[in-house]
């Protein structure tokens, strides 16, 4: 071994150790999660939840004049405070949540309504095949199937891990997808229509697939 | 200060050619701006303080694009035998270098083993962050191509390339004995008394 083939042996080192970490980093970056205290990873994430937010400001939740506003294909249009929501049967579940970008966080804690329940309150039209969710956090929205809305694991939750939902998640409600990417699970939810068919919402309006099974979405050929 | 009996304008000698300038402070100016959009884009306190989302993504991807060019631009149109020469002493850790790296005052060449180890830190990471850069991008686009430990790899790149600059900005800007080769890298040249003390083997093949 030379002069030169030292620099050059460490150089390439840790290129191939970078190259490789592309497979293999996240594993050791759940162990750093594990050891890093919580009011550090809460500044620098290093595992877990990352908040990604499109708008101009992250919209904030006021109990005295939040409404969420059901409309379009439905007898009885309604403006519901997250009060009324609670009154409706409460729905309690633990799933994963994966980003598109590739973080995943599991074992995370819902309360809240399935939508089933939320539709029979204003009565959905029978015309009506696709719900459309708008956030208050302007111009973001998304649209599933009834379908979609109506498998066992989908909600609008107000609770998150045994808290009301943060505003950073979405406070006072967001919708809960777990079998499709992070961007259906839209946040801040205001408005719901019930309409006839889907359109692409915020992200799929860049690039992304409007049906964003996990797995199975937002590929070449998928 | 220099306490040297030397005129005024002391003797100096020159160390960056205007290709190692250029390309040192473009990628600086470069590191920067990817920095501050990439907290934006990682820190959760950042992101949700400024927000829009879609627009600090897109000014991040094509600072790295402009980056990438630029990078490409510069070894083509500058004096690429320089920077080949560069690279060549760089990779080169000698017996002096892995002396002096035991902290013995051993004379130094034009860098000294500090500086080839952060030379080597800098390129090395750079390209990993435009490996794992574009592997998180078209890992976005299609699937097939979103490795598990893509995020992580870019992030903990973040952390040491902030720990590395630390230390290089301590060196050149702060700490007396070394903040005079700032110079070399804004003017090019540097005093040839300093460089005596500091890159003795350089200043002496140099004046053969």
């Amino acid at each position: 071994m030379n002069d030169r083939t030292i620099g050059r042996a460490s150089f390439l080192g840790i290129l191939g150790a970078g190259a490789l970490g592309l497979f293999y980093a996240r594993d050791v970056g759940n162990v750093l999660g594990r050891v890093v205290p919580q009011s550090v990873s809460s500044i620098v994430p290093t595992s877990g939840w990352r908040i990604y937010t499109v708008g101009n400001s992250m919209p904030t939740y006021d109990p005295a004049t939040y409404r969420l506003t059901v409309g379009g294909l439905v007898d009885k249009p309604a403006s519901l405070t997250i009060a009324d929501l609670q009154k409706l049967p409460r729905a309690n579940q633990v799933s994963s949540f994966h980003c598109v970008t590739g973080w995943v966080v599991d074992g995370v804690r819902w309360g809240g309504v399935r939508i089933a329940d939320l539709l029979d309150h204003v009565g959905a039209d029978s015309s009506a095949k696709a719900l459309r969710f708008v956030s208050a956090e302007d111009p973001y929205d998304d649209s599933l199937t009834i379908q979609q809305a109506l498998l066992p694991d989908v909600m609008l939750a107000y609770e998150m891990d045994g808290g009301p939902l943060s505003r950073p998640h979405g406070a006072p409600l967001r919708l809960v997808m777990p079998r499709m990417y992070g961007y259906k699970n839209v946040k801040w939810v205001k408005h719901i229509e019930v309409q006839a068919s889907t359109q692409a919402g915020f992200w799929e309006q860049h690039g992304y697939d409007v049906d964003a099974w996990i797995g199975k979405s937002n590929g070449y050929f998928s | 200060m220099a306490t040297s009996p030397e005129p005024a304008r002391a003797r100096r000698i020159q160390r960056f050619t205007r290709t190692e300038r250029t390309l040192h402070w473009m990628h600086a100016s470069a590191f920067f701006a990817l920095l501050a959009t990439g907290l934006i884009l990682y820190l959760p306190a950042l992101s949700t303080l400024v927000s829009r989302r879609n627009l600090v993504k897109n000014v991040h991807i094509w600072v790295a694009v402009a980056w990438a060019v630029a990078i490409v631009v510069i070894i083509v149109v500058g004096n690429t035998k320089r920077l080949a020469a560069d690279w060549r002493e760089i990779e080169t850790i000698d017996r002096d270098d892995r002396r002096w790296l035991r902290g013995r005052k051993v004379p130094q060449g034009r860098f000294n083993a500090g500086q080839k180890i952060n030379a080597l830190l800098t390129v090395a990471f750079a390209l990993l962050f435009a490996l794992s850069g574009f592997f998180l991008w078209l890992g976005e686009r299609d699937h097939r191509f979103l490795f598990a430990g893509t995020g992580t790899v870019h992030d903990a790149l973040t952390f040491l390339s902030v720990v590395l600059l630390v230390g290089h900005l301590y060196l050149a800007l702060i700490h007396p004995s070394t903040r005079h080769a700032l110079r070399g890298m804004t003017t090019g040249e540097v005093d040839v008394a300093w460089a005596h003390k500091h890159h003795a083997k350089w200043v002496e093949a140099a004046e053969k």
